[in-house]
């Protein structure tokens, strides 16, 4: 029983639901306004992943050492890119639309960015090392008999920091007010005089960077990335945004550090049946909570 | 209302005019076919050619399509086949199940091929096998190694040594050599190579006495092994068996690493890749692997081959590229012993077969499989090591 409840596990459990968390809060923060799932969100992720690549070998080959932040930036600019264009080419049209038809399209979008991706040259289909040694060389540290890795310090603090910011904007500024109000009812808050359009240009924008940042912080920690890497983190960020409570920044955080540690957790106990252990935790708790752990209990209004 | 009716008329014939088109084309070329079979002598062999040149398996499949290729143009340049020139159709499986067979049944529906060299993973190989044996097409994989291939019908052969071997030599090695006695496992429970190796690797270790004090298992596309490694080295093991595809192999040993485990690291031939250093970086120095040809091998075969490789493709081949270059080979020369393409013709053939190749002596058993030596490679600063050869 010894390698499941320890301190190491837990540190594994904190890292994974860091970067599940920075994937989930777009997820749930374009749903909260638009009502759409977003599928192309772990696409973003991707893109991300890729633009810090490019970042840090295009700083190798100048013989530059590569600056975290800078590459952090460019990684999050290139998420909230692909994340807006996303949504003015392909969503925006069919704002007024059936719901059915945008989240096609969103299914669209994932195939297209993947695809598009393994069919350019200078990407690939197949998998690519990610330089992490370059952008960030490793050191060890020891906290009895748990092993901590300086990556894994790096995951944790920008994820938070990029958190807190995000938390920041969302209480405390007029857009994040306004995206509050959206969120609340689109209509009311259009009749407050709030442009709708540039909320949820705003609320991609912010998904989309924080997608990006996750894809770095992966490159970071499991330096091996592809086109498809999008796919599967994508969808347990889904989950715990619904566990949590979709249209709720809180549950979103909450839904995947508890992701992380039931995926953690339930590999420890079985590595076989493990995620089907933390899959199994999410049906539970939708059956007694179907709003999600945070989300509000919406019941049909006659 | 009439407008949206015209347009669903108009595209609907458009649709059955080119469904029929293509219909008719297709009869019509294979009428042609037959109709010139006083000219089918001159017409080129067509070899079908399978491997994943992209996906997670990419230099796996870009080494042994290499080796395919290599051979293909030593047998033209001599006079082909036969008397005929030799064509290889290829297609990458991606090493994706699904994409293999879809692979197999193109090549044996609409290219008409007379005899595939592939797959290249066993998964892949287990998707194409029933097909090929279905329609009677002789089939070798240069490189899939687990036992459930070639037992798939008689049609099937292949080319290397198969896992309950390859995992008995790992077993024998971390006994004898390495001296461990406690081994944690881990291993890809989606892939049937990973699974399998891991299992008779399992099996040996345990019948000479030695300890698994870990045996886990990771769905198929996982980056974070920790949670795993972090329960095989609470039961310190003195060695990591890591029966995988190079990709997850770099990031094992780099984790494992990362999480203070310094002892070897064991696996099987799907380390043997360029990338894996690229993914693995240091953590990979102090590991050894099982596989089926060193270029180290002072062989004159081996060196000849080594040489023609090198200066072809400017790069030093690997076992993958030479067990392609091996299954090119016996299939050629095995359609030459038949003199002609008939499939069954072909398929006695390989049954009667003695061919020395790049990797060894080849002589199929009467399950199709080769008896082979395995040989133990070190990575030592970051190069391939070769370290003895293990016999059967």
């Amino acid at each position: 029983m010894n390698g499941i409840f320890n301190l190491q596990q837990i540190i594994n459990g904190i890292q994974i639901g860091s970067i599940y968390a920075l994937i989930s809060i777009g997820y749930t923060l374009v749903y909260g306004i638009i009502k759409l799932i977003n599928f192309a969100h772990g696409d973003f992720y991707m893109v991300g992943a890729y633009a810090a690549y490019f970042a840090v070998m295009f700083s190798v080959a100048r013989k530059e050492h590569p600056n975290v932040i800078i590459v952090l930036i460019i990684s999050m600019t290139a998420g909230a890119i692909v994340a807006f264009l996303s949504n003015r080419i392909a969503y925006k049209p069919l704002r007024y639309k059936p719901r059915l038809s945008a989240l096609i399209t969103a299914i669209g979008v994932s195939m297209f960015l993947e695809y598009t991706s393994s069919a350019l040259p200078f990407i690939g289909p197949s998998f690519r090392a990610f330089p992490q040694s370059q952008l960030i060389p490793e050191k060890t540290y020891r906290i009895g008999s748990a092993v901590l890795t300086n990556y894994q310090i790096v995951n944790v603090t920008i994820a938070v920091v990029l958190m807190v910011v995000l938390t920041y904007i969302v209480q405390h500024t007029r857009m994040g007010m306004a995206m509050r109000a959206s969120a609340q009812d689109k209509d009311a808050a259009r009749l407050m005089g709030i442009d709708i359009e540039k909320v949820i240009d705003f609320t991609f924008i912010v998904g989309g960077a924080l997608a990006g940042a996750a894809g770095l912080l992966t490159g970071i920690t499991y330096p091996r990335i592809n086109p498809y890497m999008g796919i599967i983190p994508g969808l347990k960020a889904f989950i715990a945004a619904v566990l949590g409570g979709i249209g709720s920044v809180p549950g979103a955080m909450l839904g995947s550090y508890i992701m992380g540690f039931a995926e953690v957790f339930g590999t420890a106990i079985n590595s076989i049946l493990g995620e089907g252990i933390a899959y199994a935790i999410l049906i539970l708790v939708l059956i007694f909570l179907p709003q999600g752990l945070l989300g509000k209990k919406t019941g049909e209004k006659v | 209302m009439r407008k949206k009716k015209t347009l669903l008329l108009l595209v609907s014939l458009l649709l059955v005019v080119a469904l029929f088109g293509t219909v008719l084309t297709g009869c019509s070329g294979s009428k042609q076919s037959s109709n010139n079979n006083a000219t089918q002598e001159k017409k080129p062999i067509l070899i079908g050619g399978v491997a994943p040149v992209t996906g997670p398996a990419a230099t796996y499949g870009k080494s042994t399509k290499q080796g395919y290729e290599m051979a293909l143009e030593e047998w033209n340049a001599k006079g082909g086949v036969l008397g005929r020139q030799v064509k290889m159709i290829f297609e990458d499986d991606k090493a994706d199940p699904t994409e293999a067979a879809n692979a197999f049944s193109k090549l044996i529906n609409e290219n008409h091929v007379v005899a595939i060299v592939g797959s290249v993973t066993s998964s892949c190989s287990l998707a194409g096998a029933p097909i090929a044996q279905r329609n009677k097409v002789p089939m070798i994989t240069p490189t899939s190694t687990n036992p459930k291939v070639t037992e798939q019908g008689d049609y099937i052969f292949r080319a290397c040594f198969i896992d309950p071997f390859q995992g008995t030599v790992a077993a024998k090695f971390v006994y004898n050599n390495l001296k461990a006695r406690k081994v944690g496992v881990i291993y890809d429970i989606g892939q049937d190579y990973n699974t399998g190796l891991a299992e008779f690797f399992k099996k040996e270790f345990e019948k000479l006495g030695g300890q698994i004090v870990a045996y886990e298992g990771y769905p198929d596309g996982t980056t974070d092994f920790n949670t795993q490694l972090t329960k095989i080295l609470d039961n310190k093991p003195d060695v990591i068996y890591s029966p995988n595809y190079y990709n997850d192999d770099g990031l094992i040993a780099k984790q494992a690493r990362s999480l203070g485990f310094n002892g070897p690291i064991v696996g099987g031939d799907g380390w043997d890749s360029p990338d894996l250093v690229k993914i693995g970086g240091d953590a990979v120095n102090n590991c050894y692997f099982t596989n089926h040809f060193s270029k180290d091998s002072k062989s004159p075969i081996v060196q000849s081959f080594v040489k023609k490789y090198e200066d072809k493709y400017g790069e030093a081949p690997d076992a993958l590229a030479a067990l392609g270059y091996d299954a090119m080979n016996i299939m050629l020369t095995a359609i030459q012993n038949a003199g002609s393409t008939d499939g069954e013709a072909i398929k006695n053939a390989l049954m009667n077969i003695d061919y020395q190749g790049v990797t060894g002596h080849i002589k199929f058993d009467k399950d199709r499989n080769p008896i082979k030596s395995a040989v133990i490679i070190k990575i030592e600063n970051g190069k391939q090591v070769y370290v003895t050869t293990i016999n059967p």
